[in-house]
């Protein structure tokens, strides 16, 4: 048994009254990837803030390399080489790789010889465990992935004989995916410890030797990756059976409800974020939109929900034409029939700040149902909260609380119950389950499916792979502003991911 | 990151923070005392009992407060459209020509009862119409308002004395101000009430306006959290972004509550003007659409909250101004030095003690924050 990088012992960590951790016994053994999986909100950022120092515990030891460890900052986590790779990269946009590098390791006024130092320190780095990037580049011009191997070696700089990861594929194209896996295999040969938070529970199995499960504040079991399976895993996280693929029959397409043609929109930059984009959608259909972030997905859902400018082009619903100037009425879309659910659902779709029942009518609060002359009819407003809370399962179901205290997969179904209670007939939803957890997935996606087989038309976008293969019955593949492909919902995960790096376009338009 | 910390029970949230706040401010305020060689235990005797302790006292006081509920109402009814209002104290001040245009036309002909509804919509319309031109100008060309509306304080200021020094003042007269107003604008005072409950009172000048400041907190209240009108300046206040998605349009809403809260400033001028002077007269706003920005952070946006703050407000006025009568060594500067840390304490680190008090509620009543999951970055 090789000896132990990280002992976790009784962690215990409260906010307020919620037991974000209790009682958590974690032991990562040295030299392995060791994996840690739950839904939202079971403490895996928690326990890794302690561990990196952002919280402190309220109770509990940590051992580093087997001796007791105090860790108040994360420059006593970095001190005793923990290093931490944030789902949500920390790094200067408009500086190089190599002053991102020092960034805080600096030594010398006029930074001459911590650049030297740097730059040797990570030819070094780079020749031992592949990770190629050119230390004069600046970030804001890296892909994503290179940004991520950037927060590798930043960690790797000061020293980490240990790595956290935070959700790292949740912005990577499945390719950069896999060459992340390498570059983690290459770091534990190398004798290093990665410990990966992930809900990808493929990830897991594909890359870990140990897996630890949390639900609820608590570790709930610890298995070797090779003796377990991804249902099992499933079943822990959530606590009972879980359907990870949504069974549903065959479309029936109908008549054309939304139809889009040569529709390009560009950015307040003037560069152009979607490219000549042009599809149908029918009743009766889920047409999903596969890609990686930022290949204009966002932009295409916006503009086809009047909220975006469009250059040109034209979006037509049920045969009447969408205003694509920018200033179309949102309401007035509304009313015409299109639902969206956006894909931010913090600043968009939802007022954090609101209480639930107030943001069960966020954009139908024009409707005379929820009126009486000028003021709000608070009574019919609650009795409607309260309805779409029984029918979604919206938990905890008080009306009255603020929505800042739902979970992600509750915040969603919010949003869901509002829009597809309106009964429209063309629902355009973006990341149906991002930061959703797994029992809320499954929900999500049968409501989505049942729309469908009611007749509706539904066009997902989401950057899960899985998602779109389990929810489509046609896959449109953007990359770079362009449909690139299309294929049906039987497409292999290899197939859709090529398309997605753009190497079958590129290789097209050479 | 997640909020690390959970919710407080409403009580805590709206009475005994701002209490702790507020006695914070005023043991920082007692060790100035002692600085300049009072005993701050007298002084703080001094500033409650001269605020509260005869009719007088209070009757001034509520004076004071019926001018701070108007501008704090009208600075909060803008930040719940997520706008930052700093105009109120030239909006009040420009009101002041209306009013004027009205009481100096009426007063000699109609009673107050027919000049005061004139006088109430000629000053919020001002008001509003002076807000009005910022609002446009933050809406369709993206000037921040916050910059707009102290650059209108003072034009609205420059206005005012070129009127006060030249078309609005009596030939022959040597104050810039106009000509005193006959019965027909003068309001009545409210002192009686007072005196209902035994106190007594020489002359101050509470008036009819403390009603009407109350019967405009009740309807803020109406208007922010009851009708369709304040739930889209709600939603747009915290999220511009869930406003355009719901429909909601910027232009629109942007001006509307920015005149309305135009016009709540505006209406403050009444309570000086008629009700107290009896003409209009330089800068007789004097800071107290300034101190609207305290009370309605105090009063976390809240009427209820913005009354009570308001009467705190006009207790430090009041109080203070007899404090500095009192003791000589305490100058007028050192109760506005009070009243800065007032506004420090209870604005400005409203939060400071926050975690402390939720920590040691959850200590001791886990159920009492009971707030379901943490929220934020998931796990």
């Amino acid at each position: 048994m090789a000896q132990a990088a990280i002992e976790l012992i009784g962690i215990n960590k409260s906010f307020g009254a919620v037991r974000a951790n209790r009682d958590i016994n974690l032991e990562i053994a040295r030299g392995t990837i060791h994996g840690i999986v739950g839904e939202n909100g079971a403490g895996k950022s928690t326990l890794m803030s302690i561990l990196y120092g952002f919280y402190q515990a309220d109770s509990g030891e940590i051992r580093v390399g087997g001796k007791p460890a105090s860790i108040k900052t994360p420059n006593d986590a970095i001190a005793l080489g923990i290093g931490m790779v944030h789902q949500h990269f920390m790094l200067v946009d408009n500086f190089s790789v190599l002053e991102n590098i020092i960034l805080g390791a600096e030594t010398d006024a006029l930074l001459k010889s911590s650049i030297a130092k740097a730059r040797s320190e990570l030819d070094r780095l780079e020749r031992e465990y592949g990770l190629e990037v050119d230390p004069d580049a600046i970030i804001e011009e890296l892909p994503v992935g290179l940004q991520q191997r950037v927060e590798i070696l930043k960690a790797l700089y000061r020293g980490a004989e240990i790595l956290i990861l935070d959700e790292p594929t949740g912005v990577l194209t499945p390719a950069e995916a896999d060459h992340l896996f390498r570059i983690l295999r290459q770091l534990k040969e190398q004798g290093k410890t990665v410990v990966l938070i992930t809900h990808k529970l493929r990830e897991i199995m594909a890359i870990t030797d140990t897996v630890s499960v949390m639900r609820q504040g608590t570790m709930v079991a610890t298995r070797e990756t090779r003796k377990t399976t991804v249902e099992e895993l499933a079943e822990l996280m959530v606590g009972r059976r879980v359907l990870l693929r949504v069974e549903k029959g065959e479309a029936e397409a109908g008549a054309v409800k939304l139809a889009v043609k040569n529709l390009t929109v560009r950015d307040s930059r003037g560069v152009t974020m979607v490219d000549d984009v042009s599809f149908d959608l029918r009743a009766g259909e889920i047409v999903g939109i596969a890609g990686v972030a930022g290949n204009g997905q966002s932009e295409l859902l916006e503009a086809i929900s009047g909220i975006r400018h469009a250059v040109s082009g034209s979006v037509m619903l049920e045969g009447k034409p969408i205003d694509l100037t920018g200033k179309a009425d949102p309401g007035e879309l509304r009313d015409r029939g299109l639902a969206h659910v956006p894909e931010d659902r913090h600043h968009v779709g939802l007022v954090l700040a609101f209480e639930e029942n107030e943001n069960s009518i966020l954009g139908y609060h024009d409707d005379p149902r929820y009126l009486r002359g000028p003021f709000l009819n608070i009574d019919a407003i609650m009795a409607d909260a309260r309805d779409k809370i029984e029918k979604y399962d919206i938990r905890p179901g008080n009306p009255r609380l603020k929505t800042a205290n739902f979970s992600g997969g509750n915040q969603q179904k919010i949003v869901l119950a509002r829009e597809i209670e309106q009964d429209p007939g063309v629902l355009i939803v973006g990341q149906p389950t991002r930061g959703v957890d797994v029992g809320a997935i499954e929900f999500i996606h049968k409501r989505l499916i049942a729309m469908r087989d009611q007749g509706k038309a539904v066009l997902v976008v989401s950057v899960e792979l899985d998602e779109i293969r389990s929810l489509s019955d046609r896959i449109l593949v953007m990359f770079a502003g362009r449909i690139v492909g299309e294929r049906g919902p039987e497409a292999t995960e290899g197939e859709l991911g090529l398309l997605m790096a753009g190497v079958e376009h590129q290789e097209a338009a050479q | 990151m997640s909020t690390p910390y959970a919710k407080l029970p409403a009580w805590a949230d709206y009475g005994l923070i701002p209490l702790i706040n507020l006695s914070v401010a005023f043991i920082v305020a007692g060790f100035v005392v002692m600085l300049v060689g009072e005993n701050p235990f007298r002084a703080a005797v001094i500033l409650v009992e001269g605020a509260f302790g005869k009719g007088t006292g209070i009757a001034f006081t509520l004076f004071y407060a019926t001018t701070f509920i108007f501008t704090g109402l009208s600075v909060a009814v803008a930040a719940h459209c997520g706008l930052f209002n700093i105009g109120t104290e030239g909006q009040a001040y420009i009101a002041g020509l209306g009013i004027a245009i009205v009481c100096l036309s009426f007063d000699s002909t109609l009673p107050w009862w027919l000049t005061f509804p004139l006088a109430i919509v000629a000053s919020a319309l001002v008001g509003a119409l002076w807000a009005l031109i910022p609002a446009y100008l933050q809406a369709k060309r993206g000037s921040h308002i916050v910059i707009t509306t102290i650059m209108f304080n003072f034009i609205a200021a420059s206005i005012m004395v070129y009127l006060l020094v030249g078309p609005l003042k009596p030939a022959g007269s040597q104050a810039p101000q106009t000509r005193n107003f006959l019965a027909g604008a003068e309001l009545p005072k409210l002192n009686w009430i007072i005196e209902l409950f035994g106190a007594k009172i020489r002359s101050a000048p509470l008036n009819i306006c403390f009603l009407l400041a109350l019967v405009m907190a009740f309807l803020v209240w109406l208007l922010i959290w009851r009708t369709k009108l304040g739930y889209e300046m709600r939603t747009y206040g915290h999220s511009p972004k869930a406003a355009r998605y719901a429909g909601i349009s910027e232009t629109r809403i942007i001006i509307t509550a920015m005149m309305i809260s135009g016009a709540l400033a505006g209406m403050m001028a009444l309570n000086p003007v008629m009700g107290d002077q009896h003409n209009v007269a330089i800068d007789f706003v004097s800071g107290a659409g300034f101190v609207g920005i305290a009370v309605a952070l105090m009063g976390r946006l809240h009427p209820v909250g913005i009354v009570l703050a308001a009467i705190l407000f006009g207790m430090l006025y009041q109080g203070g101004a007899e404090l500095a009568f009192e003791m000589p060594a305490i100058s007028r500067d050192m109760i506005v030095i009070i009243q800065g840390l007032v506004i420090l304490f209870a604005g400005a680190l409203e939060h400071m003690f926050r975690p402390y008090i939720q920590a040691l509620f959850a200590s001791f009543s886990p159920k009492s924050v009971g707030m379901q999951a943490i929220n934020g970055k998931g796990a």
